[in-house]
């Protein structure tokens, strides 16, 4: 069975909580993965050591997992999160950058240090920067389907599906609403379709004279915006309608 | 089956039989009939389709009456971001089986979402009717201004209906009088650029598409492409709410016709793909 790997870092747990969402399909995924790490949705497994000193007690991230889903941003002044992270790199086939905090640092791109508990933590970055990123799931959350979809696409080895998400791990780690103006609007690519502006998950995007204008101060940084556009990209499999 | 139209199961030419309908319409009045049909048949709760109520700068609103549809009747030539309005006609509006109708960029963007929904939570499988409009080219607001009021020298405020049609744009005013034609080639420098990169005319990703090209005046030409489609399709004729006719396969001005627009498009934004990449500027990528 394949092996699956919930690797948590600074995020809210909402990617998870999405996952969580499918109800009924829940269990359809559990029973068709095999979910060897999860510190949320499952035990842990943790190794003892006993010396004369101190007992330690430790989290162990499992061998050949054979798809890692991680939430969440990697704190590179943090010596854990660094080193759970490359880890996950050496021990899983493919590493899944699971939601905008990790796709593209979202929200956390923000964080400037100086805040409790630990005020000296101040930069944030989306996972790719710090390791290689197989495919990258944006969204602020990722809506449960786009998250159903890709899993099952990856237990058939679907890749003609999964390659947008390839693509966007590759191109799209800086991506934000200002991005995409750049890239479609002042580049004479943008019909004004609206679906940036139905697609952003904080209302940033508002239609004026058929054309997105991007309220910059409520944009996260999640990236949905550039990952819908079908001005940047479409895959050939949206065409095959029935 | 055809290249340069697309997928299909059938095409039909057909009008509604509902003469509220057919007035103000464009041509048949297929989408404004068959989104009334939808709603009054409970196999839709509602449509997004584009309102104008001055008739040139269009938005998208959500339709849950025949009254909705009726005054939203008739094509736009400028913009209505019709994709905009997706979640929250589902949200706000509490439609579960929502109809759509938009332009052939529109629905490559529709079938993206529902195909690849990571921002659109709980919205894909609300989609209950995609109808595709066919579509050459779009003009913005300031663009349709121009055309009409300096070209046409109609004042925005007496255009009762544009249309495009036989190689002229043709303003229609209130008062009735002959309508004013503006030569297609006066017009091109006024197209939105962006629309130089589609390759589809006939909404090639739709349940079933609709326009003119194709059929006599007064008709629509109707390309099935889906079961969905041919369904909504079937139960309109047999309730009475469409007449058809056959196509017209041969004819000079029936398919034919609507084949050469189609191809023509598509070679014509080849060329422009072709010449972007040749600058080094970006193309909508195919992956």
């Amino acid at each position: 069975m394949v092996r699956v790997a919930h690797v948590h870092l600074s995020a809210c747990t909402g990617c998870l909580i999405s996952l969580a969402d499918s109800y009924e399909k829940l269990p359809e995924i559990l029973e068709a993965i095999d979910l060897v790490y999860s510190i949320t949705l499952a035990d842990e497994k943790t190794v003892v050591t006993e010396t004369d000193e101190k007992i330690s007690i430790e989290r162990v991230y499992p061998d050949n997992v054979d798809i890692a889903l991680v939430e969440g941003s990697v704190c590179i002044d943090d010596e854990h999160s660094m080193a759970l992270l490359k880890e996950v790199r050496e021990k899983s086939n493919i590493v899944v950058a699971f939601g905008s905090c990790a796709a593209t640092g979202g929200i956390n791109s923000f964080s400037r240090g100086g805040q409790d508990p630990q005020p000296t933590h101040t930069a944030f970055l989306p996972i790719g920067k710090v390791i290689k990123v197989d495919f990258a799931l944006p969204g602020c959350a990722p809506a449960i389907e786009g998250i159903l979809n890709f899993i099952f696409a990856a237990l058939e080895g679907d890749t003609d599906y999964m390659l947008p998400y390839a693509v966007f791990a590759e191109e799209f780690m800086d991506t934000n609403g200002l991005d995409l103006a750049r890239r479609v609007i002042s580049q004479s690519l943008c019909m004004g379709c609206g679906t940036c502006a139905a697609a952003c998950q904080t209302r940033a995007i508002k239609m004026y004279d058929g054309k997105p204008n991007f309220d910059m101060d409520l944009c996260i940084n999640c990236g949905i915006c550039t990952f819908q556009c079908p001005r940047i990209s479409v895959s050939s499999t949206v065409f095959n309608i029935e | 089956m055809s290249k340069s139209l697309g997928n299909y199961m059938e095409i039909i030419t057909a009008r509604a039989t509902d003469a509220d309908v057919r007035s103000r319409s464009q041509d048949g009045g297929i989408v404004s009939a068959a989104f009334i049909y939808g709603i009054e048949n409970g196999i839709l709760d509602g449509s997004i389709v584009a309102s104008a109520p001055d008739k040139h700068n269009p938005s998208p609103v959500v339709a849950i009456t025949k009254e909705d549809i009726l005054k939203a009747r008739g094509t736009k030539y400028s913009i209505s971001p019709n994709v905009a309005l997706l979640k929250s006609a589902v949200r706000e509006h509490g439609l579960e089986k929502v109809g759509f109708v938009g332009t052939p960029c529109q629905l490559v963007a529709l079938r993206k979402a529902i195909k690849y929904p990571l921002g659109f939570r709980h919205v894909g499988d609300k989609v209950g009717l995609i109808i595709g409009i066919f579509c050459m080219e779009n003009f913005n607001y300031q663009s349709m201004k121009i055309l009409i009021e300096e070209y046409a020298n109609v004042s925005m405020d007496d255009v009762l209906k544009t249309d495009i049609g036989k190689g002229k744009l043709w303003v229609y005013k209130k008062d009735g009088s002959e309508p004013i034609t503006v030569p297609l080639k006066e017009t091109h420098i006024f197209e939105q650029k962006s629309c130089h990169v589609c390759t589809d005319y006939t909404s090639e990703l739709a349940d079933f598409s609709t326009g003119s090209v194709g059929s006599p005046d007064g008709w629509s030409t109707v390309i099935i492409r889906t079961k969905r489609g041919k369904e909504f399709i079937d139960k309109m004729i047999a309730d009475g709410k469409l007449e058809t006719q056959p196509a017209d396969l041969e004819g000079k001005g029936g398919i034919p016709l609507l084949e050469k627009l189609s191809n023509g498009k598509k070679e014509k934004s080849l060329d422009t793909i072709r010449i972007r990449e040749e600058n080094g500027l970006p193309v909508p990528k195919l992956l």
